[in-house]
């Protein structure tokens, strides 16, 4: 497994433009095997995609994180360098005082690795949003005695936990997130229970994240959250709310590992195969606006990876007019079938 | 002809087999989708079902089917492997049962 980023091995596809090019290429290309997403979602009435209600703000923090995990859409790693600074924390506190979302998304990276990120939780949950979410890998909470007392922290602020862990066994998850962070996820949530997270009628919410390992699907979220529930009980007396499922996109180091194990081809027809009409309609590009490290504005946090900012004269933070920005058209591409796939997926689990 | 008498682009056209029998395709089919249903037993628990039975029938197409369909209900590679020394078992087990016969018509015809 690479410790680092593919930025930080120099590789082509660390370049969104490279890996933009792959999925307009190849079977994606005019007359190839599979239709582009364009052409699937025009035969179902839904083109151009457009915003409904912002509801959710996301906001990734930078892209370091302890993990190098192999699936990961943001090329995250202790490489990378990208941080919010202080100025775009302050401006999204002031943008969340006037917009009408209903939740705030924190993410990275590992946004608990931030230097400001106590301070802008505290101003934030001062604004006072009906969900605040921080997304976290788990192992952050062990990887250093400063984090130790992050459940407590997050209990203060009623935080809204989503926490990534992709199998309730070992093997799996060590083999996409490395080799230790299953034992260490078990330690962070049996953290998060202590203080109530999960548990039953504490209202502190404690969610789990889970991606395949691999070049497959996600199963009916229903029923893996039933087979996580029992194992995670029994095993090791762990309590959570919800399973999220959320497909692999194709894109940075999934598509990296798409490519190199051969399984590109057959994976992007899955997912044109298992194209769902009934998920376009909730995408989460319809009810959320993705903020970068630097302050610009995507459709979500796969299109910030692309580098793919919102077709709007409104880029920037420091421009936001929501009107303006609500008048958009989604911006997309081939990744998109992953959000469309079967029951759909989005940073909420499925969505249909 | 094609190079081999297996291709695996030929699982999806499975479909194709209600072209000429529209009735009796559409029968098993919807026979089939019933069958793998949440039921008495669980859809994973049936999808193990299916992988040691497609072994044994050894039917590639299946075992493609049916290894992929466990990965995404997150059946794991012990519980895979298990699951074919079942038919493994079963299918060791009738040929010895029969070796039952075999001592009988041995001991019958000796002196
Ligand atoms: S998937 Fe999450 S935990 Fe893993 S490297 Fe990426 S940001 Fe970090
Ligand atoms: S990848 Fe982003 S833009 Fe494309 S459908 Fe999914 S949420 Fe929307």
């Amino acid at each position: 497994m690479a410790t680092k980023s593919l930025k930080g091995r120099v590789h082509q596809l660390a370049e969104s433009t490279r890996q933009l090019d792959f999925l307009k290429n190849g079977i994606f290309a005019p007359g190839g095997l599979l239709p582009t997403f364009e052409e699937k979602i025009k035969q179902s009435q839904s083109l151009p995609l457009r915003p409904k209600t912002l509801e959710i703000l996301q906001m990734n923090l930078g892209y370091m994180c302890n993990q190098v995990c192999a699936h990961c859409h943001v090329d995250a790693g202790p490489d990378r360098k990208e941080m919010m600074s202080r100025k775009t924390l302050e401006k999204c506190l002031q943008i969340l005082e006037k917009s009408p979302v209903s939740t705030l998304d924190l993410t990275g990276g590992a946004p608990e690795m931030h230097p400001d990120f106590r301070w802008f939780v505290a101003e934030a949950s001062k604004i006072g949003v009906a969900d605040f979410i921080v997304r976290s890998n788990l192992t952050i909470l062990r990887a250093n005695k400063k984090y130790y007392d992050l459940p407590d922290f997050f209990k203060a602020h009623r935080i809204h936990v989503v926490s990534s862990l992709p199998f309730y066994k070992k093997e799996k998850t060590d083999r996409q997130r490395g080799e230790g962070v299953f034992s260490q996820s078990v330690k962070a949530l049996q953290m998060l229970n202590k203080v109530g997270y999960g548990m039953p009628g504490s209202g502190l919410q404690l969610d789990l994240v889970y991606n395949p390992s691999g070049a497959f699907l996600p199963a009916n979220q229903q029923a893996l959250e039933n087979d996580f529930k029992k194992a995670l009980k029994q095993d090791f007396d762990i309590d959570f709310n919800q399973l999220f499922t959320i497909t692999n996109l194709p894109i940075s180091r999934f598509l990296e590992y798409l490519i190199a194990s051969e399984n590109y081809e057959e994976y992007m027809q899955r997912l044109v195969d298992a194209f769902n009409p009934e998920a376009i309609a909730n995408v989460m590009c319809t009810n959320t606006l993705s903020i970068s490290w630097d302050g610009f504005l995507y459709d979500c946090d796969f299109n910030q990876m692309l580098d793919l900012k919102v077709v709007s004269p409104v880029q920037h933070l420091d421009d936001f007019d929501l009107d303006q920005l609500q008048n958009r058209e989604i911006c997309i591409s081939q990744h998109c079938y992953g959000c469309t796939a079967g029951a759909g997926s989005s940073c909420q689990g499925a969505v249909v | 002809m094609k190079p081999s008498y297996y291709q695996s682009s030929d699982l999806k056209k499975f479909k194709n087999i209600s072209d000429w029998s529209p009735d009796l395709g559409k029968k098993f089919f919807d026979y089939y989708n019933s069958v793998f249903e949440e039921g008495a037993l669980s859809a994973r628990e049936k999808s193990l079902i299916a992988l040691a039975v497609a072994h044994t029938v050894q039917c590639p197409y299946c075992i493609d089917a049916y290894t992929q369909d466990g990965l995404e209900r997150g059946v794991d590679k012990e519980e895979m492997m298990e699951a074919l020394h079942v038919a493994g078992a079963i299918r060791g087990g009738a040929s010895l049962v029969h070796g039952v016969q075999m001592m009988d018509v041995y001991e019958k015809r000796s002196m």
